[in-house]
């Protein structure tokens, strides 16, 4: 359904822009129909940009998105409004997707006046009654409200509203719970899930594995803009085979268990940062020639890709790399 | 509280803008219906004497030449209310359309309108208005306006691209793209009305710093040549004695009304940015 | 007891009259407990840690008493404050990468902290370099701006000027929630160490991550509407929770690895009361499932089991029956 081919995002930076910052680097990845897939990362890894992109509220500099086999970048006007008839998104702050001067219904105006013009307003406000309820609200609770007076579970469940209003195939779910509370948090997440059932496809981008690993199929893992493992989502979770990955999944705190002993933060000096793999610099099990060509991502196992060259294709993998006992470089 | 009526609840608590307001209306009354009491054109030559303090007869007494100084002061006031309001209007307008557009599009478009900006800015305004004036020899009120408001745009252009700037990376501005909005409608309905306060305290403003650049002007000889202001009052009272004179009632007024004016219009200011910005406001 | 809080009730003052944000918490800390301090949005958690050691207004002491080793220090005279804060107690604040005056170079912003606290710079140095050892920063960093540091090193910077002066409490206030995972886990591991190695006597670390909790608090204290629900060893509030709250919360946490097609994780229904006029009784009953009249009476925080108090009426049956 949707389909990124080798995209990437450059920045020009510096006075008159003369150096280019590479958020995003030739990202290449499938979601398809009925599928949630996780883009995950910290910050400065590129995800919300690629969500971004995908939204067409950034351009790529690079490589191409296929929606449908279409590129979007070719949609113009009436070809562009309709991809948002198919594709929409919903962000991390449900404070700030929210004009405070307005009453926080005036969304589903808006796209009533945009999409749904020939809608007499007595329809348009049983279908909006309807879908408020599809995602647990009251009506009578919510509307009329300004976002001030209601809680951020309410106005991201209504951020969910407007893209069913939309009937979409297609949602980008940017960090949508990590402003949330904990209680409220399990429940839009459930919400996601079900309208999963409904053939929804879904890009959840989240810093959170735990999360991802509750809700998702498959996740891809960014480092700084670049991939560096995906696949199904148990295989990831369960061996983790790229350095970095393995570091995420031993330093995030768990419930049931405790952090091992001490992993070692490892920082080299790259005289430059653009060769080689990108996550070199910080890698415990990096070698010289890391530094020198970007390793590319190969399938280890069935759906399960890694880029590291640690680990080549049709090698005999199963035993993940042993990061215990490596000689760190420098510490930080 | 209702944001509404915690807005209203402020307005009237609030001092600097309850008295600076006040000023202001008292002003314009006076300038309104002023004109309606005088018995003498501004400019006409009402007494063979000239130079007399304030009478029952003349209420501001005489100019150097005979003229009803108050009828001079109230359609001075007039004249005072038109330039603020035209050339702060103009001004605002212009900062307005070139400042929403630079931080709205960014990019290639804003460097260029940020150039121009800057350009104007550092224009040495008198020295332009000198050479005008120079080669003509009428100068209306009108013109007076024109100038004013289109040299004093840019500071006003460059604030308002800044809070554009900041505007527009906020979410909800996102959403109305993805809700197919077109850029002017966003501009429109989702920034603007965002910077309603904001824009309030920029007219203001503008309003006050144009009524104080044209009595400059008026003052050193480059005001309207057909009709009567605080300024020229001011310039003609200098320039024919009422300092060694001491003709008072003729120099005084004029001054203490701008002064009066433009401070009230910067407390009104000041007043409406502790009653929009919640930090400001004292419990 | 190294930390005791007697009744702590604040207050703050908004134009529509009081929001009761802490009510009479009380509760202790022995020498060397590392306490969390955890709840959602709203429950008070940062007003009782704030209350400690900055209650300025809006906050609005209304009466309690807060003992730290065995002396009372008066939380309500922010002059009085002076003497203890930095020394007695301590905090790392929020955002503690921009706590630093950008303006300053590190160690001049050190000295003049110091002096304020009648401490002369020359005699502290020599400790000063070796915890910077500790923390893995070069001494180097006293002569940076701040500006020069990456945002772990900040933290760490700013962990080290808070715990200089070897304080008997040490609050820390969100400190990991805006880092990645890797300094985070190097951040609450070095906590501790400043425990281990007696920095500090007590620590009280304020998150709504109970997951780091897990895995460096003693005890853990849930707050709920801004009265304590539960207090217990870290152990006993994940795997064996009391107070409704506490269960339905630690059950809504999806760490476990657990999957949605395998189990489906419930959240709580429904939202905290707004504390300006809070509803009398138990502030957790109108969304516990056990609610029953009792409820309407408000629950004392009492121990039902060694070391573990709760805020229930059901749990205090159930612990009256028992023994």
């Amino acid at each position: 359904m949707l389909r990124l081919d080798k995209v990437s995002k450059i920045y020009r930076v510096g006075a008159f822009g003369g150096r280019a910052l590479l958020a995003v680097n030739k990202v290449s990845f499938e979601v398809h129909k009925g599928q949630v897939v996780s883009l995950i990362g910290e910050s400065g890894s590129g995800k919300s940009t690629i969500g971004k992109m995908i939204l067409r509220l950034l351009n790529a500099s690079e490589g191409k998105i296929f929606y449908n086999g279409e590129d979007i970048a070719g949609f113009e006007g009436e070809a562009l409004k309709n991809y948002y008839r198919q594709v929409q998104g919903v962000f991390q702050d449900p404070f700030s997707s929210y004009n405070p001067i307005f009453k926080a219904d005036r969304i589903f105006k808006v796209v009533h006046e945009e999409f749904f013009p020939q809608v007499s307003d007595a329809e348009w406000g049983e279908r909006v009654e309807k879908a408020l309820s599809s995602v647990g609200l009251n009506p009578a609770h919510v509307l009329n409200k300004y976002p001030h007076q209601l809680s951020g579970g309410q106005l991201q469940r209504f951020l969910i509203a407007r893209a069913l209003l939309l009937n979409i195939s297609f949602l980008v779910a940017d960090e949508i719970i990590s402003m949330l509370d904990a209680s409220t948090r399990i429940d839009v997440l459930n919400l996601l899930a079900d309208l999963k059932a409904y053939g929804l496809s879904i890009l959840f981008i989240t810093h959170d594995l735990s999360l991802a690993y509750y809700i998702s199929e498959r996740a891809v893992i960014l480092y700084k803009g670049n991939i560096v493992e995906q696949g199904a989502v148990e295989k990831i979770f369960n061996t983790p085979l790229h350095p970095y990955t393995r570091m995420l999944m031993e330093s995030v705190p768990r419930l049931d268990r405790k952090w091992e002993k001490e992993i070692t933060l490892v920082e080299r000096d790259v005289e430059n940062l653009r060769r080689g793999c990108p996550y070199y610099h910080r890698c415990p099990v990096g070698e010289k020639r890391c530094a020198v060509d970007q390793p590319p991502l190969v399938e280890v196992d069935e759906d399960h890709w890694v880029a590291c060259v640690h680990y080549e294709s049709g090698a005999d993998l199963v035993k993940p790399l042993s990061l215990a006992g490596q000689e760190p470089h420098t510490v930080v | 509280m209702k944001k509404r009526s915690e807005v209203l609840y402020f307005t009237l608590r609030n001092k600097k803008l309850l008295i600076g307001s006040g000023i202001i209306l008292f002003f314009l009354i006076l300038a309104l219906i002023g004109p309606t009491f005088t018995k003498y054109k501004p400019l006409e030559y009402a007494s063979p004497r000239g130079a007399e303090p304030p009478s029952t007869h003349f209420w501001m007494g005489t100019t150097f030449f005979g003229q009803d100084v108050f009828s001079q002061f109230v359609n001075g006031l007039r004249a005072t209310f038109v330039v603020g309001l035209l050339g702060g209007g103009l001004g605002t307008l212009v900062g307005m359309l070139i400042g929403f557009t630079a931080g709205y599009r960014g990019g290639i478009v804003d460097e260029i309108l940020n150039a121009f900006t800057n350009i104007v800015l550092v224009i040495p305004t008198l020295a332009v208005l000198l050479i005008i004036a120079a080669y003509l020899q009428v100068r209306s009120l009108l013109m007076e306006c024109l100038f004013i408001g289109l040299t004093a745009w840019p500071w006003v252009a460059r604030a308002i691209r800044a809070q554009t700037f900041s505007l527009r990376t906020r979410e909800f501005v996102d959403l109305a793209k993805l809700s197919g909005m077109k850029p002017l409608r966003i501009i429109r309905d989702e920034i603007a009305p965002n910077m309603m306060s904001y824009l309030v305290l920029v007219f203001i403003l503008q309003f006050g710093g144009a009524i104080l650049t044209a009595a400059t002007l008026d003052f050193i000889g480059l005001g309207p040549t057909n009709t009567i202001s605080l300024g020229l009052m001011m310039q003609y009272a200098v320039l024919w004695g009422a300092l060694p004179f001491g003709m008072w009632w003729w120099f005084v007024p004029p001054g203490l009304a701008i002064t009066a004016i433009v401070g009230a219009l910067y407390s009104m200011n000041v007043g409406l940015d502790e009653i929009f910005n919640p930090k400001l406001r004292e419990i | 007891m190294a930390f005791k809080v007697e009744n702590l009730t604040v207050y703050y003052q908004t134009l529509r009259g009081d929001v009761r944000a802490l009510e009479h918490a009380s509760f202790q800390l022995v020498d060397g407990e590392i306490m969390g301090l955890a709840g959602e949005s709203g429950c008070g958690k940062t007003t009782l840690g704030h209350s400690l050691i900055v209650l300025f207004p809006p906050m609005k002491y209304i009466s309690g008493r807060v003992e730290v080793d065995g002396e009372e220090i008066p939380i309500w005279d922010a002059e009085g404050m002076n003497t203890h804060r930095f020394r007695k107690i301590s905090l790392i604040p929020q955002y503690a990468m921009n706590a630093m005056n950008p303006i300053r170079k590190i160690g001049v912003m050190i000295r003049e902290l110091l002096e304020s606290r009648g401490v002369h710079y020359k005699d502290i140095l020599p400790e000063l370099k070796r915890r910077l050892d500790l923390v893995a920063l070069p001494h180097e960093v006293l002569k940076m701006y701040p500006i020069e540091l990456s945002g772990g090193m900040k933290q760490r910077m700013v962990m080290v000027i808070s715990s200089l002066l070897n304080p008997s409490l040490l609050i820390a206030d969100e400190i990991t929630s805006a880092l990645d995972v890797a300094t985070q886990k190097a951040v609450a591991e070095m906590l501790v160490e400043f425990r281990d190695r007696e920095f500090v006597k007590n620590l009280i670390v304020i998150t709504h991550d109970i997951s780091i909790l897990y895995q460096i608090a003693d005890s853990i204290l849930i707050m709920y509407a801004g009265v304590l629900a539960e207090k217990a060893p870290t152990r006993s509030i994940i795997e064996s929770p009391r107070h409704p709250y506490t269960r339905l919360l630690i059950s809504a946490l999806p760490e476990v690895g657990v999957r949605f097609a395998e189990k489906r994780l419930q959240g709580i229904p429904g939202n905290p009361p707004l504390l300006l006029n809070p509803p009398t009784g138990c502030r957790f009953r109108e969304r516990c499932p056990l609610a029953y009249e009792r409820c309407l009476e408000e629950p004392p925080f009492i121990e039902v089991e060694r070391d573990h108090f709760v805020a229930c009426w059901k749990e205090y049956e159930n612990h009256a029956q028992a023994g």
